[in-house]
This record gives C-alpha cells, structure tokens and sequence, in this order.
C-alpha cells in the first residue's frame, strides 16, 4: 500500500548502490527532479539507469553523470549529454540501446506480466544482434523481452493519499514505469485528500505506488526548464 | 537560397492535406514551417502529442507540455497528449503517413543510417531515439540532406557504411541538388534544382542515378 514519505526516507529506504532505477521524464519535462537531486545528495552510485531519452548536461538525470554515479545507461539515445557520451567513449559507463518503441514496450512488458513483445523495428540492424526472430505473415519480427527495475521513480502531478496519481501534460514514460519496477516512487507536486482527484483523471492507479513524496513547488519545475532552455539555445 | 531553405521548401510539397507527420530535428522542422498554404497536416510529437504549436514564449510556457526537443509548447485546436507507449503506438503502427527525418548516409536501395558514428571500438552513437521505430512503422519515409558531407563526400550512396538505421524503407530523398525517388528499379532522379544540371548531380552522387528521359526542376 502507497505510503507518504519524505523523499529523503523514500531514496534512502529504496535506492541503493548498484540498484537499477527507471527514472521517468523526456529532457526534463516531468521528469522526478527532487528525487534525482536527492540521490545525488546522497551520492548513491553504481546505478543503472533506465530512461527513455538521456537528458541534456547538467540537468535531470544529467546530473547523476555528472556526479559519476552511473554504472549502465538504458535507453534509445546518450547524445544530448556530453558528460555521457564522454563516460561511455571512456568506458566508464555501459551503455545499452534500445529503439525508444522498443524501449517502453520491454517496460509495458514488464509491468504486464508478459514475457515481451514481437516487434518489426531494428530488423536489418545491429539491434537485432542476439535476438531471436519471428516471421508472420511474411514479416520479420524481433523478440524483445521484459525489462524490469528494482524502483522506479515517477513524477506525477499530484497524489491523493492512498497513492491515485494525477498527470499533468506530457506524462511521457511515467504511467509506464510506475507499473514495472518492484518498488515505485511517485514524486508530485501536491498530496491531496482521497476523492479530489476525479476517477476518471487518475493516470495511475494507487496500487502501483509505494511511496508519495512531495517534489518541489511549480516554480522550481518551471524554472528548471527555463534554464535548460537557456542552456541548449531554445530560450535566450 | 541556402542549401538548407531549398531542402526544406520541396520536403514541405510533400506534404498532404489530412496527413498525419513526425518531422526530426534540423530541416524536418524547417520543412514543417513551409507548410503550403491550404494543408493541413496533424504533426505528431514522438514523446506523446498530436496537434502541437509553435515553443512557447517566456510566461507562456508550461514545464509539463514540451516537445520531444526538450522546449516548451503551444497547444493547437485539437491538441492530444498522451503516454510514451501509445505515442510509439501510433508511430509504429501505421498511423503516421509521412515522416521526414535526416540522414547520415542514404542508400540507392532505400537503406538509412543516422543513429550511430563510431563512439570507439564496438561503441556506437548517438543512439537511434524515436526513429527507427519512425522507420518501421511510418507509411512513407522522406529523408532530407545535404547532398554531401562539409568535405563533399556524397552522402547518396551505393551502399551505406554505418550501422543501418532500417533496410528498404526510404521512399524520397530531398537535397539542394536533387529530387529522388528509391524505386524497385532503383534511384531514379525525379528533379534538379534550380540552376543544377543533371550532370552536376551525378558527378555528386556515389549511387548509381536513373536518369529519366525528362528530369524536372524544382519550382518554389
């Protein structure tokens, strides 16, 4: 049953060294930024990360390379991040690809109690590299299998208190993730009471989260944006 | 016009009325602001959004609604969100018409590869992303490049050295140069631009060009 802690108990509680952690987030954009920060208080290394795409330098979980405490990378791109791209040409990181389709299915797969997921894309590549292959009707498949983490950490909107997760614009890999690792943290912007959240509205249900923690106010959101923006030239 | 003007303005010919398009970064974009007038297109955003604007301006934005580059965005009429499982769901799935999409090699059989440069040995970078799920899935798939590298290498060749991004799937590709369409029969040269011979283009080619009786140029 979802219970509310403060992200310092909740790190520290499930995120340990050499843990494999899913982090939700597309560059920054509802991305657990609270929860990434606190790791990187902690200086919990040895990780293996899971996203969807890398995030720019010094931002998002940028900032776990940063900081060297990335053992494995997983995900469809590194080459936003300089830092990264270093760490992996360097050695000091591993680095797994995966088709970003590819990618959040093996997650749905994980989370779905299925074994993975027969897909048409990286036929003719270097990722169908060690994979079995499947031809239906006439087509060539790739099976792609499961891929699990031992917590995953979501940032939603808001929560109710018995953990119902309210997303708000892009949710991106977040509803995914919540329902694939062993252990879920849900980072929001506000708890509210049991009810507020229409049912209707709730992206992810309680059961999949085990720990509600408040993130950040809106501005902080906003701003780490902003700078971000700033940083690659979108804003000036 | 620069080289990349002319890539984006003939790429934005092809676009249809009604049709449902992922454009990558670069000169994909740079197509979608040549749109001609009186199409309408539904632009799908690989991180989880149809029907998105223009990057929202200081005080307009909103962290939670950004793009797959990472800005925030403006919302047009009929504006959707939805999570990163559905958004490869549509990509994948035949519900895009046409992607555009850049290229660091292309082939005279419809071969592409623009995800991975050689980051060391056995290493590879920078990742494919969204776009060989774009590839495989996409109804139509339009690549826009220059002709060829900064050190004039021709980047329309017979058979691409780097590791593939998808086998057989390229229908058009648009340079500063040439018009092409990958064929059974093979690369044919549909159009020059304006002011470029024909001879031009195939002294620029490493692919073996058909060159049809009549090849059209360009009109902007």
């Amino acid at each position: 049953m979802a219970k509310i802690m403060d992200m310092k108990s909740a790190i520290g509680e499930y995120v340990k060294p050499g843990s494999t952690v899913m982090f939700g987030g597309f560059l920054g954009c509802n991305a657990p930024l609270r929860a990434i920060d606190e790791i990187v208080e902690e200086g919990i290394g040895e990780l293996t990360a899971i996203s969807a795409v890398n995030s720019f330098t010094n931002s998002d979980i940028g900032l776990l390379f940063d900081n060297k405490l990335i053992k494995k990378f997983i995900a469809s791109h590194i080459g936003t991040n300089k830092v990264a791209v270093e760490q992996y040409k360097n050695g000091q990181i591993e680095m797994e690809y995966y088709p970003q389709g590819t990618l959040i299915e093996k997650i749905r797969c994980a989370g779905a109690g299925l074994g993975g997921v027969l897909t048409p894309t990286g036929v003719g590549t270097l990722v169908e590299e060690g994979k079995e292959k499947k031809v239906l009707d006439g087509k060539e498949y790739l099976l792609e299998t499961a891929l699990g983490a031992d917590v995953a950490i979501i940032k939603g909107f808001k929560a109710d208190k018995e953990g119902n997760i309210l997303y708000k614009g892009t949710a991106n890999s977040n509803p995914i993730m919540a329902t694939a690792a062993k252990v879920t943290i849900a980072e929001v912007e506000e708890i509210v009471e049991v009810g507020e959240i229409p049912s209707c509205s709730v992206g992810t249900p309680g059961i999949f989260i085990d720990a509600i923690c408040l993130g950040y106010e809106a501005d902080k959101y906003r701003d780490a944006i902003r700078e971000m923006c700033k940083s690659v030239g979108i804003y000036r | 016009m620069k080289a990349k003007e002319i890539i984006a303005k003939r790429a934005a010919q092809e676009f249809k009325d009604g049709m449902v398009v992922n454009l990558g970064f670069g000169i994909p974009i740079l197509a979608g602001n040549n749109i001609p007038e009186g199409v309408n297109v539904t632009l799908q955003s690989e991180n989880g959004m149809l029907n998105f604007g223009a990057t929202a301006p200081i005080g307009e934005d909103d962290p939670c609604m950004c793009s797959a580059g990472g800005a925030p965005i403006k919302e047009l009429s009929g504006c959707s969100v939805f999570n990163l499982d559905t958004s490869f769901l549509i990509i994948r799935g035949g519900h895009v018409d046409l992607t555009m999409l850049g290229a660091l090699e292309v082939d005279q059989m419809g071969n592409i590869a623009n995800w991975a440069m050689p980051y060391g040995e056995g290493k590879w970078g920078p990742g494919m992303g969204g776009a060989m799920d774009l590839l495989a899935g996409a109804k139509s798939v339009l690549v826009t490049t220059t002709h060829t590298t900064k050190s004039g290498a021709s980047k329309i060749l017979k058979k691409c050295t780097l590791p593939l991004s998808a086998a057989g799937v390229v229908k058009t590709i648009v340079t500063e140069l040439a018009f092409m369409e990958v064929r059974d029969e093979g690369l044919v040269l549909k159009e020059v631009a304006p002011g470029v011979t024909v001879e031009e283009v195939v002294a620029k080619t490493d692919a073996d060009l058909i060159i049809p009786e009549k090849v059209g140029v360009m009109q902007f």
